[in-house]
């Protein structure tokens, strides 16, 4: 294990993966780092610091600064897919899929089926999401309810450095197209990472953070740590939560959400994206379904409203989830009858 | 290949006989199938850049380039305020700073009709407010995130908006606001009102694919419109040369007829020339105009970018021998306004300022139910 950064996690996973596989290659705006008049071609190493150094080891060949042009950012990751390389296409900001959702959802998404199976798209294409710095309705959102919603697109949100390092390998390695969401509230946090040059973590394989028996407590990427803050609070009365972290959104993991609400019969799902037809009503739906025999309590969904996202701080953590919102939600569902 | 579809008089290099193979086995079926447009001798290519060549500073009345200065200064010290305010925490989020290019907005849009004539931009929006009168204390609070903000709050400093001033924003997508300025400007043909829509955007975007989308759009309909590319060297850590592929920005309206303006931005009175030049273009019906403003931002790109992609003498070098607002100042010295005079302009800017910090700190935050009001014009 080495302990490391979540945005460090992201930098040596397509590090390794470029000196394993010369198909490899990454393009986005300023991925290179501000290889200006001065200062040398790692001055920034992209807005997140999550390609600083690659240029130096691989050239300019394999990690290209892109102009401002999403739409040929994409639309050139899925040709050079679909001939046989592995392009890691950066989005710098999740909003930024507005500019080129088409080849997002009318291309990339529907290549292999349109073509009876003949195509292959093996891009991954990363963008960092996520509010909490005051960056107003255009450079805060999460997208995984848009891109979750395409069939033809896995999309992946991973939660801590070690399933980064796990889950951007199987990304990069897998033959479909791949959306890598990066919460950046959690770049600077910092995590055990297995040293296993293979380590690999499967999709739609969710992960059992801790168990509880009473809630069952669904969320992805940022919002666990106050899941789990919300759970250590209830603890100390007693009452136990499940919280599940997704880690993959498409494909979806059924079956431990419906394992663990089969024993809780209490769901509270927990998102960041706005309450209207997004992850938390799929996964009530789901569980209303399946497991409806075990319910005990209609599944709660934690989420903001459905507004823009604000830019005074005020009502941004108004509009966000917290841990007090996720423990009255949970309160809410035992109190049920 | 039609003559009268080549601008030959713009282009020495389109009477370029064909090679003989192709001309001899292909016929040339393009004239037949093109639709008829005009003729060499109205293609106005690069006549808006030889007029501005022949004349390129406006002879301003010592009134006007005082106006010009107090401007520029003002803007200058208003994001010198916002960088301080950004530094103690009191701003938060994006913040782009506008100096440097102050005599781009303030050249441009001295030459509009304010509340008239729309004008549209990007996240780098405080100039081109504050040279169109629109008061420093709501711009300020905005930044600062209050209620008494010019968008109460809700957009910060990219996202900022005012009918009255027909200022139509601060947009945070790179690009998109180029297309929403050809909309703008198709409303005012549409009104016949006589107004024109200033669209303004960086170098980087104008890579943006739908800049062309709305240049073709724009010339096809003979939209009243100046599309304004600042160029500044950057777009984020990403010299233009980089990025571009064509760095000459005002040609890339060539390949849709629309004439091209290389302009110095950092001469204030260069900017206002060329913007008189362009402004009787587009008002007498021609069509739109793409300016290319060559200016600098002295500042990182926001206020969390060391901006280590170039050089410190670099910037030194424009900030010495560049500066638009020393360069009104000395101008205004040799033509003998007195030191006093200046000096009163300064001071009445740093006042005006630190009224615009102390609203911004001292309104009070946004009301908590303004997260829910304003979705819609409707509620729901
Ligand atoms: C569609 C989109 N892509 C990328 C960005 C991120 N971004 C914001 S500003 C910027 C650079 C723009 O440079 P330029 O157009 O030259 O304007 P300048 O900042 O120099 O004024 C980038 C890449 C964005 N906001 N929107
Ligand atoms: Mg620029």
């Amino acid at each position: 294990m080495t302990k490391m950064m979540y945005r460090d996690a992201v930098l040596s996973t397509i590090m390794e993966e470029m000196a394993r596989d010369p198909d490899v290659v990454v393009l986005g705006e300023d991925v290179v780092g501000g290889m200006g008049t001065a200062g040398g071609p790692e001055a920034i190493g992209g807005i997140w610091s999550t390609s600083t150094g690659l240029y130096d080891r691989f050239g300019p060949g394999r990690v290209i600064d892109t102009p401002i042009s999403e739409s040929a950012i994409v639309g050139a990751a899925a040709g050079l897919a679909l001939s046989g390389k592995r392009p890691v296409a950066e989005l710098m900001f999740a909003d930024f899929i507005g500019v080129c959702l088409d080849q997002l959802w009318n291309q990339i998404a529907k290549f292999r089926y349109m073509f009876g199976g003949k195509s292959r798209c093996p891009a991954v294409i990363r963008m960092a999401y996520g509010a909490g710095f005051n960056a107003a309705a255009q450079h805060s959102q999460s997208v995984h309810q848009i891109l979750t919603g395409m069939p033809g697109l896995k999309v992946v949100m991973p939660a801590t450095p070690a399933d980064v390092k796990g889950l951007l390998r199987t990304a990069i390695r897998d033959d479909d197209p791949v959306i890598f969401l990066e919460h950046k509230a959690l770049y600077a946090t910092s995590g055990d990472v297995p040293d296993d040059p293979d380590f690999m973590i499967p999709f739609g394989h969710a992960r059992l953070c801790r168990a509880g028996g009473d809630v069952t407590i669904v969320s992805t990427g940022l919002l666990l740590g106050m899941c789990e803050a919300a759970a250590d609070r209830l603890a100390a009365e007693g009452i136990g939560c499940d919280v599940i972290d997704l880690r993959t959104t498409s494909p979806l993991d059924e079956e431990t959400i419906l394992d663990s609400v089969e024993v809780t019969g209490r769901l509270v799902v927990v998102d960041e994206a706005p309450p209207r037809c997004g992850l938390a009503a799929d996964l009530r739906a789901l569980v209303a379904e399946k497991a409806f025999s075990s319910l005990k309590a209609p599944p709660l969904q934690v989420t903001p409203p459905h507004t823009p996202i604000p830019f005074a701080r005020e009502l941004e953590s108004a509009y966000l989830p917290s841990v007090d919102k996720i423990e009255d939600a949970v309160r809410r569902v035992l109190a049920w009858r | 290949m039609a003559k009268s579809a080549r601008p030959r008089a713009a282009n020495p290099r389109s009477s370029a006989p064909k090679p003989a193979a192709v001309a001899a086995s292909v016929p040339d079926v393009s004239a037949a199938l093109s639709s008829p447009v005009e003729d060499d001798a109205t293609f106005a290519l690069r006549s808006l850049q030889q007029a501005h060549a022949n004349n390129k500073r406006y002879d301003a009345s010592d009134a006007e380039l005082l106006k010009f200065y107090e401007q520029m200064v003002l803007i200058r010290r208003f994001e010198e305020k916002a960088g301080q305010l950004y530094g103690l925490g009191l701003i938060g989020g994006f913040c782009h700073l506008y100096i440097g290019q102050e005599a781009v907005a303030v050249g441009l849009q001295s030459a509009l009709n304010e509340g008239h004539d729309s004008v549209i931009t990007g996240y780098r929006d405080h100039g081109h407010m504050l040279a169109y009168g629109i008061d420093p204390k709501v711009i300020m609070a905005e930044l600062t995130g209050r209620g008494a903000g010019i968008s109460r709050g809700k957009g910060g400093s990219m996202h900022m908006f005012s009918t009255e001033h027909k200022f139509y924003g601060g947009h945070g997508i790179v690009g998109a606001q180029v297309s929403l300025g050809a909309g703008l400007a198709f409303a005012h043909k549409y009104r016949e009102d006589g107004g024109v829509c200033m669209a303004y955007f960086g170098d980087g975007a104008a890579n943006q694919g739908q800049v062309y989308e709305t240049f073709n759009m724009a010339a096809l309909w003979k939209l009243p419109i100046v599309f304004v590319v600042e160029n500044n060297g950057y777009a984020m850590g990403t010299a233009v040369k980089r990025g571009s592929a064509e760095t000459h920005f005002y040609r890339r309206g060539t390949a849709f007829r629309i004439p091209g303006m290389p302009v110095n931005g950092m001469d204030v009175l260069e900017v206002r020339q060329a913007a008189e030049v362009a402004l009787e273009y587009v008002r007498g019906g021609n069509g739109p105009v793409l300016m290319e403003l060559n200016t600098y931002r002295y500042r990182g790109h926001s206020m969390s970018d060391p901006a280590k992609y170039r050089s410190r003498e670099e910037v030194q070098e424009m900030r010495d021998k560049h500066d638009p607002i020393e360069g009104a100042k000395q101008e205004l010295l040799k033509r003998g306004v007195s030191e006093d005079a200046i000096k009163d302009i300064d001071k009445k800017i740093r006042q005006q300022v630190a009224q615009a910090a102390d609203f911004a700190e001292s309104s009070p935050e946004p009301d908590m139910a303004e997260l829910y009001t304003d979705v819609l014009v409707e509620t729901y």
